[in-house]
């Protein structure tokens, strides 16, 4: 049943979700583009989108997500009313255990904030942070996106290349650089 | 009365929902403006107390400050009313591009198609530029730039049971955890001996 894996990923993302959206991304990437419930270029897509829209990453691709997944997994879910229902579920369950971590450990955590368990935790986890969003650009970079024949291969290369150059030199706001490499591929492709 | 708080709640953090681009850090700040400074409902110091429990715990983090707040003024109430008040917004957005712009649409039409052909590695940048930035914040040096390095490859290796993102999480706790309590051990005991001096 599609519905309760989609649960079990979901809640596995929500509870071991740290480090923000993009650390998030290298969970979401193997729990659902790896057993093929959505493409990986819909996963990219769905990436640009949740950057265009207002929200936080997790919910928007919770979202779309639940959504698509049900219609991709079987011909008898096609309906969007599966979609609809797959989205409130994914939803639901990504922030559900926030609500239960929030409210019965922020007094705990609040309290030994100094502790060394709290403290060396969170010291341990940040390396690894680094390496789930390194991992998650890793996972982005196949022939999916960056598509298949050299003239694509090279096309797509200078695009993140000056894409990456614009976010991280200037201060433009990345929704415009999405835009822009649109733009660009519009003429390009 | 209580209706009435929990209703601003979600009135408050809809908007907040609705309107800020960028996800958590972009939030955190219009959250504060919103909480603190317009409504009075925390204190600073009591905002940054829940502030540093949303970061600590898992998930979303705009979610688990909504829940925090809305917990500590409200109890459950309070905490579902602010946490939707944040989920609804970019549901509902999500929701209507989805039934709209389908992956068959994208996939068929020859402008989308070109369009997103060019934002799929537009979007890979967007998420390389944080794992530098992420990196300087976690103040990444000689010693400790293997931990990212090995986590990155071995998740990339799609390897079965080495590949698990979780396995690291787990591993950084612990690992963390036994790090920090030698370093307190070690400065304990180089001022054992400052002492015997």
């Amino acid at each position: 049943m599609i519905y309760l894996k989609l649960i079990w990923s979901y809640l596995k993302i929500g509870l071991f979700g740290f480090g923000g959206g993009y650390a998030m991304l290298a969970l979401i990437e193997r729990e659902i583009v790896g057993p093929g419930w959505i493409t990986e270029q819909m996963f990219t897509d769905i990436v640009a989108i949740s950057q265009m829209t207002p929200g936080p990453i997790g919910i928007n691709s919770a979202t779309y997500i639940g959504y698509v997944a049900p219609g991709e997994s079987s011909a008898t879910f096609s309906n969007p009313i599966f979609g609809i229902l797959g989205s409130l579920v994914c939803t639901l369950v990504v922030v559900l255990p926030s609500f239960f971590l929030t409210t019965y450990t922020s007094h705990f955590i609040t309290k030994h904030k100094e502790s060394a368990l709290v403290k060396g935790v969170f010291t341990g986890l940040r390396p690894v942070v680094v390496g789930l969003i390194a991992s998650a650009a890793m996972l982005l970079m196949n022939s999916a996106n960056f598509g298949a024949v050299s003239y694509d291969i090279i096309a797509s290369i200078i695009i993140c290349i000056a894409a990456f150059c614009v976010v991280f030199f200037t201060k433009i706001h990345p929704i415009l650089v999405i835009v822009l490499a649109g733009v660009a591929g519009l003429f390009i492709f | 009365m209580m209706n009435n708080i929990c209703f601003q709640l979600f009135i408050t953090f809809f908007k907040i929902g609705a309107f800020t681009f960028g996800g958590g850090w972009a939030m955190i700040s219009i959250i504060e403006k919103e909480i603190v400074d317009k409504h009075h409902w925390l204190a600073k110091d009591e905002f940054l107390d829940q502030l540093a429990v949303a970061q600590s715990l898992p998930g979303i983090l705009a979610v688990n400050i909504s829940v925090a707040v809305g917990d500590r003024l409200k109890g459950m109430k309070g905490s579902v009313s602010a946490a939707l008040g944040t989920i609804l917004p970019s549901f509902l957005i999500i929701l209507t591009i989805a039934i709209f712009l389908t992956p068959d649409l994208i996939k068929n039409n020859e402008i989308l198609s070109k369009i997103f052909k060019g934002i799929r590695p537009g979007v890979v940048a967007l998420i390389i530029a944080p794992v530098i930035t992420s990196a300087k914040a976690a103040k990444i040096g000689w010693k400790t730039v293997a931990i990212p390095i090995v986590v990155a490859l071995l998740i990339w290796s799609k390897l079965p049971v080495v590949s698990n993102p979780i396995l690291y999480i787990v591993l950084g706790g612990i690992g963390g955890y036994f790090w920090y309590r030698r370093q307190l051990e070690r400065t304990r005991e180089l001022k054992g001996k400052e002492v015997e001096k």
